[in-house]
Parts: structure tokens; sequence; C-alpha cells
């Protein structure tokens, strides 16, 4: 069996849980999600079993996609994160329930897996048609999402500004795909790599597409200037769903741009310092930006917003270090391995969140309080999960922030790298203040619970943290082989 | 597995059992006697298990491959020093905290571990990333446990975790320059053997390593309150719970200068001499002992006047770094020992003072000598000390560092009269007067709170039921080693010798 059918299993799967929901009313929330999550960890064992020894893919697939480890990585962690949502949905059932208009998750459940078919159809994309069709079943499927709590007024504004600026982002996009494409007349990367390197192109009229092109994606992936939906939409939202924009949404994103950058700023190519120029200063101010409005917000999950943006600054300075090798991982490969240390301390920093709902506590910094004494397991697992996320050493997030660091002081980067440094300063107090309240004794006895399942994943996610924190050997290795773009077209 | 290891993960499994409900105050002293005793053996046996490289009990796990990262142990003379340093503080530190919550013996543990970690390993991530470790329980301590109004204690927890944290990225920063720069043109490596062989064998040329050296004097400077990045140094030992003060101004704080005697150093040993780095270090320096010595006069609390004495002596120690020198280098090391110890003593004392008194203010003390007779003399002991008087640890190390750098201080070596004085020669002239300083507001405090006639309502106990073992474990080493310093000096003799010649 080929890769790419796994996209097809899943697709249909979800299309089989939306009938069912719309048709048997009778069936629980519990056991749709059941269905879904174990669809999903099947198709999981299913990439892992078949990416060791694949087939070449026939020649219609071929054309248009490609298996090479970065796309396999991307698929991977796209049924990583849906797995998560969709244990988060269940999670937060009890109270996002009473949200929804008719008081069930159907379509919560059953958008998450479309949303994942999208992104790993974009992890293989080779030409900007299919990135786009794939971007917009996941944007599209993620205007529902982050609506479908109806009766929450936050959840509907949310909504509302998603779509508008989704739209407008993804006409954007089309804009730019368009004149990129009348300038190098291609559509494939292979193709724009060819056209950039032979100095045939008309030079303004790529660069003017190019810059319609990133600032598409800029709005995907919450880059200054393109970041002002995320706080809102974040806190709108419902967590799980925060979750998928903040992991999910991020990452197809950057695989997008990790392959446009690849094809523009190949050796050679004649608007490779332009490109690498934009990516840089765009990135420096992102994680400003982005962590500056986060020094004052007193609710978490707004918090995390903000923290959001800064990282996928962090991330587009990863990718603006272009020539730096000293490190085992190309660009491309260093954002992958943030955004894998990234999935668990937000995972496992938006789960907490969920349990202070669970037990009848808001948001806000001040909810934290006393957790400490309550639940001095959960308290230490989100502590290890802030810890990560401020980049502290022996933590998982703390060997991404480095080899960003590393990268932008081997190519020189000095106004980036002094922004780095700023914004990862920043980090310590805004993720601090939240471990700080958690460590403040409250007066309150009311008991703290915890599922068990619950428990036992926070654990699982806690754990990850922390072995990825002091032996990021195995996934270093993984992703140690992931080629530049290009000479990669035929799979691995 | 190195004894090593095991040294460094049981204040960390000691810790995690309490958080897991095991009796804190059991399992704290139980561990840090465990390594304390151990500490004392391997320094023991040190001399007879020193390799080639004048490592000691050496052991790697790899844990990346390109960069290449390993969690490598290994203990030369200084780590040996620095090591039972720690052990020492952190058993005194665990033994004085009574009735108090369990966060106080996990903080304790967790920082000292970290101080160990930092210590023990010599592959540079873990050596940063074990200091780092240490932040959490600091900044929690200070905040939540701080002696102060909470507002007031919430801005110093800010503002020493702010500091502390921008100081080690901008330390990071100079790391992964020095790592880039002395990896050879290879594979990147964090290993500091090899990246001192590399220096050894091909080192930069003089003046570039000024901008490498200034850049980790900033970083280490910062975590070691170097003027003008010292502000957050006095009121977070003035607020910090005792335990923390003594951990954080005696252990903690020496890793900065442990990372320069021991990183930048070896790396760049012409670094501290190039000119303009240089007369800046020794403005700096000068900063730390003049001014922060005269505001360490105008202290009214016994607390506040500790802190910033501490802020303070660091300037000798960085005299010792700007000099170079063999002799001023080994002083440092010793001194950084005894101020260790010295305040640590002193900040214990303080602690129990404020339980029991309630206040600090010396215009409101008096004459606690003759209610106090033990702890009045405990304290002369650590005071003294830290004047530096013959006899007690400090005084051998300072010695050193003004004899050192007044010496060597010519750059062809020797003191020559005819040439007249050079900058480091006017810095250790002014920098004397600092002995002066430290003499006028340590008996001037002593004066005021231990003697006199004792004041209404106010009642001082000599600490009883074992509480006078830390004290006295402390001020016997002041003494031992005030008056045999070779007892260390013997640890450091090989080490060094490559710094010895810049």
């Amino acid at each position: 069996m080929s890769v790419f059918n796994l996209e097809a299993l899943l697709a249909l799967l979800g299309l089989f849980v939306l009938l069912l929901e719309a048709f048997v009313p009778s069936v629980s929330s519990k056991a749709l999600a059941g269905i879904c999550v174990a669809g999903v960890a099947g198709v999981l064992v299913l990439l892992v079993t078949v990416a060791g020894g694949q087939e070449a893919l026939p020649a219609f697939v071929g054309a248009y996609h490609q298996l090479d480890s970065l796309a396999m990585f991307y698929k991977a962690f796209a049924l990583v994160i849906t797995f998560f949502v969709l244990w988060l949905t269940l999670e937060a059932s009890p109270y996002l329930n009473k949200f929804s208009l008719d008081g069930k998750l159907g379509e919560m459940f059953s958008l998450p897996l479309f949303v994942c078919v999208g992104m790993m159809w974009m992890a293989s994309a080779k030409d900007l048609v299919t990135v786009f069709v794939s971007l917009e079943l996941v944007t599209v499927s993620f205007y529902v999402l982050v609506a479908y709590t109806r009766k929450s007024a936050l959840a509907l504004e949310a909504g509302v500004k998603y779509l508008i600026l989704g739209a407008l982002s993804t006409g954007v996009l089309v804009f730019g795909v368009a004149w990129v494409y009348g300038a190098t007349g291609s559509l494939s990367f292979e193709g724009i790599t060819n056209a950039v390197q032979g100095g045939e192109v008309n030079k303004t009229a790529l660069l003017f597409g190019v810059s319609f092109l990133l600032a598409g994606l800029g709005f995907k992936v919450a880059a200054v200037p393109f970041q002002m939906w995320v706080p809102d939409v974040y806190q709108g939202a419902s967590t799980p769903t925060t979750v998928f924009l903040s992991v999910g949404s991020k990452a197809a994103g950057f695989v997008v741009l990790t392959r446009v950058i690849e094809a523009l700023t190949v050796s050679g190519s004649m608007v490779r310092e332009e490109v690498i120029t934009v990516l840089s200063i765009a990135g420096a101010v992102t994680v400003v930006v982005g962590s500056l409005p986060a020094l004052f917000q007193t609710n978490v999950k707004r918090l995390l917003a903000y923290s959001s943006i800064s990282h996928a600054g962090f991330l587009l300075l990863a990718l603006a270090a272009r020539d730096s090798v000293r490190v085992d991982l190309s660009p491309g490969g260093t954002v992958a391995f943030y955004l894998a240390t990234y999935l668990p301390m937000t995972v496992l920093g938006f789960a907490a969140l969920i349990q202070m709902r669970l037990n009848g506590r808001g948001e806000e910094l001040d909810d934290f309080k006393g957790l400490a004494q309550k639940s001095p397991s959960l308290a230490l697992l989100v502590t290890l999960a802030f810890a990560s996320l401020a980049g502290l050493p022996l933590t998982a997030g703390f060997f991404g922030k480095m080899w960003v660091i590393l990268g932008l002081v081997d190519q020189q980067l000095w106004f980036a790298l002094a922004c780095a440094v700023i914004g990862a300063a920043a980090g310590f107090y805004y993720y601090f203040r939240v471990i700080l309240a958690m460590f403040t004794p409250e007066e309150s006895t009311e008991p703290f619970r915890m599922g068990v399942l619950a428990r036992a994943v926070c654990m699982v996610l806690g754990l990850t943290i922390a072995v990825l924190g002091v032996y990021p050997k195995p996934l270093q290795t993984l992703l140690a082989k992931v080629p530049a773009a290009g000479t990669s077209a035929s799979g691995h | 597995m190195s004894s090593l290891e095991i040294i460094i993960l049981i204040p960390f499994l000691a810790a995690l059992a309490i958080w897991m409900g095991a009796p804190a105050r059991l399992t704290a002293v139980v561990a840090s006697t465990v390594n304390l005793l151990w500490v004392l053996v391997l320094a023991v046996r040190f001399p007879a298990f020193k390799s080639a490289t004048d490592l000691a009990f050496v052991n790697k796990h790899m844990v990346l491959d390109n960069p290449s990262i390993a969690f490598a142990v290994g203990a030369d003379g200084v780590s040996m020093i620095m090591a039972l340093l720690t052990v020492l503080v952190t058993f005194a530190a665990v033994w004085q905290i009574v009735d108090k919550p369990s966060m106080y013996h996990i903080a304790s543990l967790l920082i000292s571990g970290g101080a160990l970690g930092a210590f023990l390993c010599t592959d540079l991530f873990f050596i940063y990333a074990f200091h780092e470790v240490a932040l959490i329980p600091t900044f929690l301590m200070i905040g939540i446990h701080g002696r102060a109004e909470k507002d007031q204690r919430l801005a110093v927890a800010w503002k020493t975790t702010i500091y502390l944290g921008a100081g080690s990225l901008v330390l990071l920063a100079g790391l992964v320059w020095a790592v880039i720069e002395f990896s050879g043109g290879g594979k990147l490596t964090f290993d500091l053997v090899a990246l001192r062989a590399q220096a050894a064998m091909s080192p930069l040329p003089a003046t570039a390593q000024g901008p490498l050296f200034f850049l980790l004097l900033v970083g280490f400077g910062t975590l070691v309150s170097l003027f003008p990045f010292h502000s957050w140094a006095a009121p977070a030992y003035a607020t910090a719970p005792t335990p923390v003060a003594m951990l954080h101004s005696g252990v903690l704080k020496k890793f900065g200068l442990y990372g320069l005697f021991r990183i930048a150093l070896p790396l760049l040993p012409a670094g501290a001499q190039v000119p303009w780095v240089q007369q800046a270090l020794l403005i700096m320096l000068l900063g730390n002992i003049l001014v922060v010595g005269l505001v360490t006069l105008h202290q009214k609390r016994l607390d506040d006047m500790l802190a910033n004495s501490s802020v303070m002596h660091m300037g000798y120690l960085f005299l010792g770094l700007a000099a170079g020198t063999e002799i001023a280098v080994k002083g440092a090391i010793l001194l950084m020992f005894a101020h260790g110890i010295s305040i640590a003593l002193l900040f214990a004392i303080c602690g129990r003072m404020r339980n029991q008194l309630g206040t600090l203010a010396m215009a409101k003390l008096g004459g606690i000598g003759s209610h106090a007779p033990f702890l009045t003399v405990v304290f002369a002991f650590g005071a003294f000390a830290s004047i530096g008087l013959p006899g007690l640890a400090n005084f051998a190390g300072e010695v050193m560092i003004f004899m050192g750098a007044f010496a060597n201080g010519n750059p062809s070596s020797t003191f020559i009269p005819a040439q007249g004085l050079t900058s480091l020669h006017w810095t250790v002239i002014l920098a004397l007067w600092g002995v002066v300083i430290s003499a006028v507001y340590m008996l001037r405090g002593y004066r005021a709170i231990f003697q006199g006639t004792p004041q209404t309502g106010l009642f001082m106990s000599d600490p009883g039921s074992g509480q006078w073992l830390p004290l006295v474990l402390l001020a016997a080493v002041l003494l031992a080693v005030g008056c045999f310093p070779s007892l260390l000096l013997d640890l450091i003799q090989a080490p060094l010798a490559p710094i010895a010649t810049p």
C-alpha cells in the first residue's frame, strides 16, 4: 500500500463519522471520539510501518506528491497532534457541550480528521496548487471548528475574525501564487527553483509575487505584521481548537514555508538575499512583538496566544539562518525539530487549562493559585511545560532555541540575535508568572480532581519534555536526514 | 557510573522524594550529609586519581553527535574545591531549616544539585544547563517565602530572575560563539577539554580575543553581580529566605567566576590583557569595591549590610581575573571558597537573629553578646574572616590576589619601579582601600549589635538542640583553611599551569 492512500483512508473515516453522527443520533460523543482516536492511531501505525519499505508512487500521483523524510515527518506530526486534539476535545466535552447548539460535539470529532488530511497532503505537496487546495481544506475546516461553541460570544467573535482574515489571506496568497507563476512560468517548487537560478526571470515581478506569497503564508503562521487575529481567535475558540491552531496550523504553514523558502533561496537564486533579509527582519520583529504584549496578560490562554506568536518568530529565524550547517540539521530540519518539541509543551499547557475548567476554575492567572498544594503532580508537570516554553535548559524547549541562536551567531545576523535574546528574556517573565501563581499558597480547600486517563497522558507529555531535554538524539537523528528540497523529488 | 554523577544526582533525587511525600527534614539532611562525606573522601583521594589531563573521576555519556554534546563529568582541582564549598554550605543550609514548609528543603536541594552539576560537568552545555536549573527555585523562594511585604518581595524576585535570565542568555550567545570559534572548523563540540586543547594548539590572535572575552565577562559577570550589573544581588540576598541566601551568595554566585576562570581564561588567555577589555574590567571591579563599598557603609540593617558586602567582595575576585597570573588566580579561587563559607555563616546567624528578634535594624539592637556568647563568637569568626584577618581563610586569598596583581602587573611580567605604575597597579592601590572600608562597616556593625548595653525587650538565645553544629563546622573550616591554605591550594597545583603564561 502506498503512503498517499492513508490520506484517503482518513478522509473516508471522517466522512463516515460525520454521517454516523447525523443519522444515528443515539451514538454517544465518547463512541465517536473513540472511533476517531482509534482511526488516527491506526493510520499513524500504518504510516510508521509503511514508511519503512514503501513502494514507488504511481506516476499520476508522483507528479504532485512527494515522500521525502520532511514530508513523512510532517505527516506523522499531523497525526500526533490530531490524536491529542481529539483527546483534549473528549476531555473538555463536559463543559464544551454547554456551548454548542445541540449540546453535542459531533463535528468537533470529525472535522479534525479533515484538517489532518489537509496537513498530511500539504506536507507532500510539490507545487503551489496542491499547497493551495490542501491549505484550503485545513482553513475551511478551521472556520467551523473555531466557531463551533456558538453559544459563547467570544467564540462567535473569534469565528468571524478568523473567517474574514483567513479569507483575506487566502486571497493574498492566490494573488502571490499567480504572480510567481507569471514570473517564473511554473507552479512546481522544482520549476521555480530552476527559474530563479536561470536568471531569465523578471525580478521585479517575481519579488512582487513573492512578497504576496510570503504575506499570505505569514497570516497562516502568525508572523508580524499579520498576527493581529491570533490573540482574539486563540482566546475565543474552544481550548482543543486553540491547541490545533497553535500547533497544527502553525506546522502546516511552516512546512509550506520551508518548501517555498528552499526553492527561492537555492544557491545562485536571484532573490536569495532579499528573501533572507525579509525573513530575518520579520522573524526578529515577530519574536519581540509577540513577547511584549504577553508581559501584561492576566489571562493564561491569551498569554499563550502571544507566546505562540513569539515562537513563530523563532521558527522564522531558524529559516533565515540559511547557510548554517554547523548543526546536523538543515534550516527546515531545525524548524521541524522546534515544532516537535513545541508540541508536547503546548498540549500539556492547554491540557492544564482544560483541567482548570473542569474543576470550576477559570483561565486567569489567579485561578492557578494554590495548584501546587492541591495537585502537586499536575503543578510539577505544568512547571515543566512552562519552563520548556521559556526555553530553560534540560527541557525540550531549550534545544530548539539553542539551534536558532547558534544559527544566528554562525550567520552573524546580529540584529536578529539581539531580538531573539530580548524575546527569550521576556519569556522568562511571562512564563514564570504562571509558575509563581501555581506555587503561591491559597486558603481555599476545594479539592482538585483529575481523571486517571488525563493524569496518564499528562505524565507521558511531561516525560517527553524531560527526556527530549536531556537526550534529543533520537529526534535529531530522525530529522538529520532531511535533505534540501529539489534533491529529494523521488522520495527516499 | 562515576561517583561524580551520583553526587550530582543525589540532591535531585532527594528533592523529588520530598515532593512525593518523603519526610522533608530527614531526607534532606541525610542527602546533604552523604554528599558532604562523599565529596570529602573524593577530595582526599583526588591527587591519586588525577589523570594526565588533570581530570579525575571522568565519565561520559553522549547525548548528541553533531554538534557533539555529552553528559561528561570530571573534576580538576578547582572543581573539587567548588564542590567542597557546595556540599559544606548545603549541609549547613539544610541543617538550619526548622519548622518550615517542605519547599525550603526542596529548593535548597535543587540549588545545591544545580551548583554541583555546574561545577562537576566538563561539557559546556551541561555546565550552563545545571546553573539554570537553580533559577526557578531561587525565584519561587524569594517570591513566595521572601521576608519583605508581598509587593516588595515580588519585585525583588522579578528583578533577580530577569537579571539572571538576561545575563545567562548573553552568556549563552558567548558560549555558542566560543564553541563555533574553537571547534576547529570541523564538527561543533561542547566538550570543554577538547575546546581547551584546540585553544592551546591554535589560539586566536590576542586582539581578536577581546570582544569574545568581553561578551563572556558581561554574561558571567551579571551572574556574579559585577558592577554595573550588580543591582539585583543585594536586595535578593536581603530578601531571600535564609537557606537560599546562604546557598546563592555562598555557592551559586561563584558559578560566574568559576566559568570565567575555567572557560574564558583557558580559551582566551590574552583576553583579559587586551587593553580596552582590561581598562573596562578594572573600572568595573573598582565599582564593586569602592562604589558598593561606600553603599555598604551606609546600610542601617544587618541583612542589607551583609548582602552589599557580598557584592563588594566580588571585586577582589575580578582583580585576580584581571591580573591573570598564577598567584592571583589561585588566590582568587581560594578567596571564592573562603568568601562562600564566611558569607554563608553570616547569613545563617543573621536569619536566626531575624527569627528571634524580629528586627535587624542596627540602631535598635545592642548587647546581644551578653545573652548569646556563642553566637557572638561565631559571628566574629565570619565577620573577621570577611574583613580579611590573618589566620582566617579569606586573608590568604586576598593577599595572594594583591601580591599577584601588583608584582606581575607589568606586561613584562615583573614590577619595575623605574617604569612607573600601570593602571593595574593603580587599581590594586585603590582596591586596598576596600579592606579598610570592610573593616569599618563590619566592626561598626559588630559593635552595634553584639556589644554595649542590652536593649530592653530584645532577647536572643544561643542555639540549642544541635543547631550549633553547622555554625561550628563553617567556622572551623574558616580557621583550618586560614591556618593551612595549602590544604586547598595543593589541589590546584597542576590545572592552572597553562593559565600562568598568558
